[in-house]
């Protein structure tokens, strides 16, 4: 187990810059994710910390040491891929023991069967010990590859998307298995995938990745509650917040692509500081109420049924946006209804550079 | 209409069979000539139309071994009941066996055989070992100028061997690799060496780096995940182009004519030389190409399941 931290890390592909600048702190026995779309440099930044990849700038330590010149073996971090980390010649058994038969960990056979027994155990795949791994099913081939990350015991361990190519049933219950393995080992871990839901039910943090800079790092509950801009704001949660080019004047808020305008209460006005003119606004689905005194008037435009709830696409003007509802309330296209925006959950982002306006989210940057 | 369908699809099928046989059929004939040649008493051997009924004997084997003359007179009955069975099956077609005292001279084939053996196996391996760690480092590494050192090493292979006979030749008699099998063995892996290369290329570039990179993470050096992950993993690869390798190495002609008399002389110029003095014997000359034609044929047979993986490779992947 170790402390982790990259220090203004850049790493250019040719011309190609995959990472740019990147500060991140992992704690001991943390469970980190790194968040991102496809291709905004999560790989790359596992890579760089399991030694597989050299940096074109910066440091990384590992447990305050800097391991610049450290091979991938000498790290001794523990890497889990969305596919081929298993070898496929290879029974189950054979894979485990492979990371303890090498030279630099020369472990008696005695030692070795124990470990290997110790981590069957703990995934449930005792059963499947002699079996040839191509042989297994993509959550016992997943289980497997947590099994040889984990008989090894190694400083950290680096996921890259071991979820992602699972059905969603058993992305689920492996999911929370993993996150008890984590408690229980009360090991590092550094979590990589590109699945928001995943981020913010497994993480302690949550860093979001966007086109090689971190956009934000937090807990779950503040990246979802105080997104510092737009970019955080869309990716996380679903359905995606609402973003809204908007005018702020005085205590007067306008959406003008459509008939949405409020007087901004006091508290919110506070919260948003001096700033005026053009923004943008951001509301989540589920801060927009059914409310019969409401200023804002919409018509229903589409209707997307999840169980309990529905998201409700609702259209004013030329502006579309999102609002979530009980399953109960009847809503036929076209129909008529009037909406009011939650103050307390609205967020104002400056409409050029996209940052988060609200005092709050300045204050959670100056804490960092 | 699915009923249609399905019984068009299976005429269809049952056509391409015959067709598969009636090519097999054809492919097979000229070997079947020889081997049937080769089990033909010498007189059967040239008739025309050809006898395709005939009692086999390996008479022309026994000759294909020893060396022998041709009797001016008949032979004494005693000596030709003195002599073991082989001995007179020599004897009946008017010809006797050499010997040095006691020992039987041996004709030119069986080492020219062993030539070939060590030529073809020696070069194979070599080719196929370069190629696989060229192969290797092309596929994993930044290599500076890839696609010029690539297009280079297959570049070898555009110009027909042939054309560099003549000054090969000059080179290798000024430094003495003329009848060597070191010289032979040189040039077979410089003609194997680029497809060799090309073609692992194309194998490795298959292997996922992943499971390489796992087992670097897990405490192995990169020589390490090299033959303990890699090379299994290739073993179709490699496989595949030994095969091609060999044949190309084993079949080679022009160069063994050209670079090699008698103490590294291959197989396939041997033969034909046979032809040499009087009537050709073609049993004999049968028998040595059915000979000949053994060991490619064994080695495809046991790489056969490897072979048949690697020519449909991608296909089963992608
Ligand atoms: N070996 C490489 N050579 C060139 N470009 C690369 C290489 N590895 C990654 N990249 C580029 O770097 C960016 C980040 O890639 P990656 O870290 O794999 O993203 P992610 O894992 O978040 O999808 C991508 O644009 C990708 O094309
Ligand atoms: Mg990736």
């Amino acid at each position: 187990m170790a402390h982790v931290r990259l220090n203004g890390i850049t790493k250019r592909f040719g011309a190609h810059t995959a990472l740019e600048n990147l500060d991140l702190e992992i704690e001991d026995g943390q469970f980190f994710v790194l968040l991102g779309p496809t291709g905004a440099g999560k790989t790359t930044t596992l890579r760089l910390i399991a030694g597989l990849e050299k940096p074109t700038a910066g440091s990384i330590e590992i447990g305050g040491v800097d391991v610049g010149d450290w091979g991938a073996a000498e790290r001794d971090v523990a890497l889990v891929l969305q596919q081929y980390s298993l070898y496929p010649r290879y029974t189950v058994r054979q894979n485990l023991e492979f990371p303890l038969k090498s030279n630099i960990r020369r472990m008696a056979q005695p030692d070795i069967d124990q470990r290997v027994a110790r981590a069957a155990k703990t995934l449930r795949i005792e059963h499947l010990l002699e079996r040839k791994v191509d042989r297994l099913s993509g959550g016992e081939m997943q289980r497997v590859s947590i099994g040889r990350a984990i008989v090894r015991s190694p400083r950290i361990f680096l996921m890259d998307e071991p979820l992602s190519n699972l059905d969603a049933k058993l992305r689920e219950t492996l999911r929370s298995e993993l996150k008890d393995l984590q408690m229980k080992l009360g090991a590092t871990f550094l979590f990589v995938t590109h699945d928001q839901i995943e981020a913010m039910s497994m993480g302690d943090k949550v860093g979001v990745l966007n086109d090689g800079r971190l956009a934000q790092v937090g807990t779950p509950y503040e990246i979802y509650h105080h997104p510092r801009d737009t970019y955080v704001a869309g990716f996380v949660g679903s359905p995606a917040m609402n973003l809204l080019p908007a005018d702020l004047l005085g205590d007067r808020m306008r959406v003008p692509s459509g008939a949405i305008e409020f007087a901004v209460g006091p508290a919110l006005r506070a919260r948003l500081g001096r700033s005026s003119g053009p923004i943008t606004l951001g509301i989540r689905a589920e801060n927009v109420h059914l409310d019969p005194a409401g200023s804002i008037e919409a018509r229903v435009w589409g209707v997307e049924n999840h169980g309990v709830e529905k998201i409700v696409t609702l259209k004013t003007g030329d502006c579309l946006f999102k609002a979530t509802m009980p399953a109960t309330i009847a809503t036929a296209i076209d129909e008529p209804m009037r909406l009011s925006f939650d103050q307390s959950r609205l967020h104002a982002f400056d409409a050029a550079t996209g940052l988060n306006l609200s005092l709050e989210g300045r204050a959670l940057e100056a804490a960092e | 209409m699915a009923a249609v369908k399905s019984s068009g699809r299976a005429a269809v099928n049952r056509l391409a069979v015959v067709g598969v046989i009636i090519a097999t059929l054809i492919f097979l004939a000229p070997i079947y000539w020889i081997a049937s040649t080769a089990f033909k008493p010498r007189a059967l051997a040239t008739t025309v139309p050809p006898t395709v009924l005939f009692q086999p004997e390996i008479t022309s084997f026994i000759k294909l071994f020893v060396k022998r003359v041709q009797m001016n007179k008949a032979v004494d009955p005693a000596t030709y009941a003195a002599a073991p069975w082989w001995e007179q099956r020599i004897m009946d077609n008017g010809e006797r066996v050499l010997r040095t005292g006691d020992n039987v001279q041996l004709s030119g084939y069986p080492s020219r055989f062993m030539n070939s053996l060590i030529i073809a196996i020696t070069s194979t391996v070599l080719a196929v070992g370069m190629g696989t760690f060229t192969a290797y480092g092309f596929s994993r590494f930044r290599v500076k100028g890839e696609a010029d050192l690539l297009f280079f090493i297959l570049s070898t292979r555009m110009l027909p061997p042939i054309v560099v006979a003549i000054p090969m030749f000059l080179m290798y008699r000024a430094v003495g690799l003329t009848d060597t099998h070191i010289g032979l063995i040189i040039l077979y892996i410089a003609f194997n060496l680029s497809f060799s290369v090309w073609l692992m290329k194309g194998f490795m570039d298959e292997i996922p780096k992943e499971y390489e990179e796992a087992a670097l993470v897990d405490g192995y050096t990169r020589m390490q995940a090299f033959f303990k992950i890699v090379l299994p993993e290739a073993a179709t690869g490699i496989a595949a182009t030994a095969v091609f390798c060999f044949i190309t190495a084993w079949n080679e002609y022009a160069f063994a004519l050209i670079m090699t008399n008698r103490r590294a002389q291959t197989a396939p110029p041997f033969i034909p030389s046979q032809l040499g003095s009087g009537l050709p014997d073609w049993t004999v000359i049968a028998a040595g190409t059915f000979l000949f034609l053994l060991p490619v044929a064994i080695f495809t047979f046991a790489l056969r399941g490897h072979l048949l993986r690697g020519v449909t490779f991608g296909a089963i992947r992608k």
